[in-house]
């Protein structure tokens, strides 16, 4: 089963299993992994489900669409150029098995 | 004396309140009713990427299964509440049992206002609010070539914009002369106008349903009130919706179209309260009595009532903000543009990437951005604040928004 592990601030981690089609966001939200929080329900419109991700997976991702790339400067915790992006765009498919991803400190600004 | 804070409606409010009871510490029990079985959802996607035709087979969840074991809450799916004594504080529900509350919670949102005209019962007309409601319109739209969709509210256009990219032929009716004609400013109806035109949706407006005809029980055909017969086999009727607030006014709560409450969210009643769809209160920007629908209105007032609800009263005040996705448009608007007196547009509207941002009497009161999130969560920043802002500034095109919003030191109550 493809699987999606979540590491946060704390160490902690939350590693959950998804099927394809499942997207990182909606993986986390089902799960109740704490720190995704997918207000938008995966429109790319709200960057509450921003991650980093972790760089052994960066050359799987998709390509970024241009709403993707606006919405990314101006999520609550600072982007990083390399390694943000948003959950609800990053989908299990059959090139995209595995991810592992560090959530945010904060989606919501203060 | 008891300590059981007791939630009806397991939706958008009744969770997130659930939630932030506990994130402020409350250690008393919650009961949450939710009349509808499914584990709690989030509904905007219903009219969107859950009736496209790659759509995830389930609803998104609002919460996690576990949410209810990990916040200790009490909830009853496929419950619904049926009578309240405010006297003896207790609410009876539909499964026989009677609970006592210390404080009641009225999360019970809003229904959709049906028709009642020649043919309005046939097979195959819609109404979209639940995942009850969208599984069935998803499982139609896979037989379907041609739509009617009736009013051209929010629910209505998106759900024609995705009929739309589905192949469908697709006409919409609307009675007034603007698509969201309540909601948006006559230039954005007018942009949304034009491209759903271009799109290949049929607009009709000025004109609304006077009938249905049909064929074995089922919808055929959706006639217009100029006369006119648009042929369908699959009609949507979006043409708002009625808060739920009757229980609250069997028991005695004073509603009017919705549960009135004051800024604290609390109705005449200081152990019952009243939040979400299903609520009417002073609000903080306009200073009318209002009821909003949206996703931001529901969260923000949970988290706000939980304060209230755990010992450190707050009143409501934060800033309105609201999205829709029509097609390949984003929509967003933030504060409310209701009663404006002057528009700038920011953007490029050919390329379909602006701003418009609205003036009453000289003080911004609302943004709406097309494909400009970045200009959305500006807009946001500005109007929490109160910032000055002149039209003069917005209309030189080298004048720099953002750095200007975010030269503004944020107040407490700022998104
Ligand atoms: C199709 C659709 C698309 C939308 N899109 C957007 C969008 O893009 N952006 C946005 O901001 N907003 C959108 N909204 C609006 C948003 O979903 C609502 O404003 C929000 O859900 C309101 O939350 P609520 O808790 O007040 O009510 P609801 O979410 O409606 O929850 C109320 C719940 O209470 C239950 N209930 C009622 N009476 C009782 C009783 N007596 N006992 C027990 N349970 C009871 C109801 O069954 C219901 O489940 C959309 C709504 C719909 C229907
Ligand atoms: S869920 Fe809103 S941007 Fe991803």
């Amino acid at each position: 089963m493809p699987a999606i592990t979540f590491h946060h601030e704390n160490g902690t981690t939350d590693l959950i299993e998804a099927v394809a089609g499942t997207s990182v966001m909606r993986a986390a939200v089902t799960n109740g992994v704490d720190g995704i929080v997918g207000e938008c329900g995966g429109q790319a419109m709200c960057a509450t489900c921003h991650v980093y991700v972790r760089e052994e997976y960066l050359d799987r991702l998709p390509t970024m669409s241009d709403d993707e790339e606006e919405m990314l400067e101006v999520t609550a915790s600072p982007r990083d150029e390399e390694r943000s992006r948003l959950g609800c765009q990053l989908k299990i498919t059959s090139t995209l098995t595995e991810i592992a991803v560090d959530v945010p400190v904060t989606q919501v600004h203060p | 004396m008891t300590d059981n804070i007791v939630i009806i409606g397991g939706g958008q409010s009744g969770v997130q309140l659930a939630d932030s009871l506990r994130t402020e510490g409350h250690t008393g029990a919650i009961t949450l009713f939710a009349s509808e079985a499914h584990l709690p959802y989030q509904r905007p996607p219903l009219s969107k990427d859950f009736i496209s035709d790659q759509a995830d087979a389930s609803a998104l969840p609002l919460r996690a299964q576990r949410f209810f074991e990990d916040r200790a809450v009490t909830f009853h799916p496929g419950v619904t509440v049926t009578t309240i004594d405010r006297d003896a504080k207790t609410v009876t529900a539909s499964d026989g049992t009677t609970t006592v509350y210390s404080s009641l919670v009225f999360a019970t949102g809003a229904r959709n206002r049906t028709l009642s005209i020649e043919g309005s019962a046939l097979a195959g007309i819609h109404y979209l609010r639940t995942v009850d409601d969208a599984t069935l319109l998803r499982q139609e739209l896979a037989g379907a070539r041609r739509a009617v969709v009736v009013g051209a509210g929010f629910i209505g256009l998106e759900f024609a914009a995705s009929a739309r990219a589905r192949g469908l032929d697709v006409t919409v009716l609307e009675f007034g002369p603007r698509p969201m004609g309540r909601v948006l400013s006559e230039p954005m109806s007018r942009y949304f106008t034009e491209a759903h035109t271009r799109s290949g949706i049929a607009l009709r407006l000025g004109e609304g349903i006077a009938s249905f005809a049909g064929d074995g029980g089922r919808v055929t055909t959706a006639i217009g009130t100029t006369g006119t017969e648009y042929p369908a086999d699959l009609v949507l009727v979006g043409v708002g919706v009625i808060p739920n607030d009757e229980l609250a006014s069997a028991c005695g709560v004073p509603c009017e179209n919705g549960i009135i409450v004051d800024e604290r969210l609390q109705s005449s009643d200081p152990n019952v309260f009243a939040l979400g769809d299903c609520a009417r209160y002073p609000h903080a920007q306009t200073g009318t009595m209002t009821r909003l629908e949206s996703v931001q209105n529901a969260t923000d007032q949970a988290k706000t009532l939980a304060k209230t609800l755990t010992g450190t009263p707050a009143d409501y005040t934060s800033l309105a903000w609201f999205w829709s996705q029509q097609g390949s448009i984003k929509l967003q608007i933030a504060g409310i543009t209701d009663g404006h007196t002057d528009s700038v547009l920011r953007g490029d509207i050919d390329g379909d990437k602006f701003s418009i941002y609205c003036f009453r009497d000289g003080t911004l009161v609302g943004v709406e951005s097309v494909n400009s999130p970045a200009d959305h969560m500006t807009a946001r920043r500005l109007l929490s604040g109160a910032m000055p802002l002149s039209t003069a500034q917005l209309a030189d095109a080298s004048f720099d928004l953002k750095a200007y919003s975010k030269s503004l030191v944020p107040t407490a109550e700022s998104v």
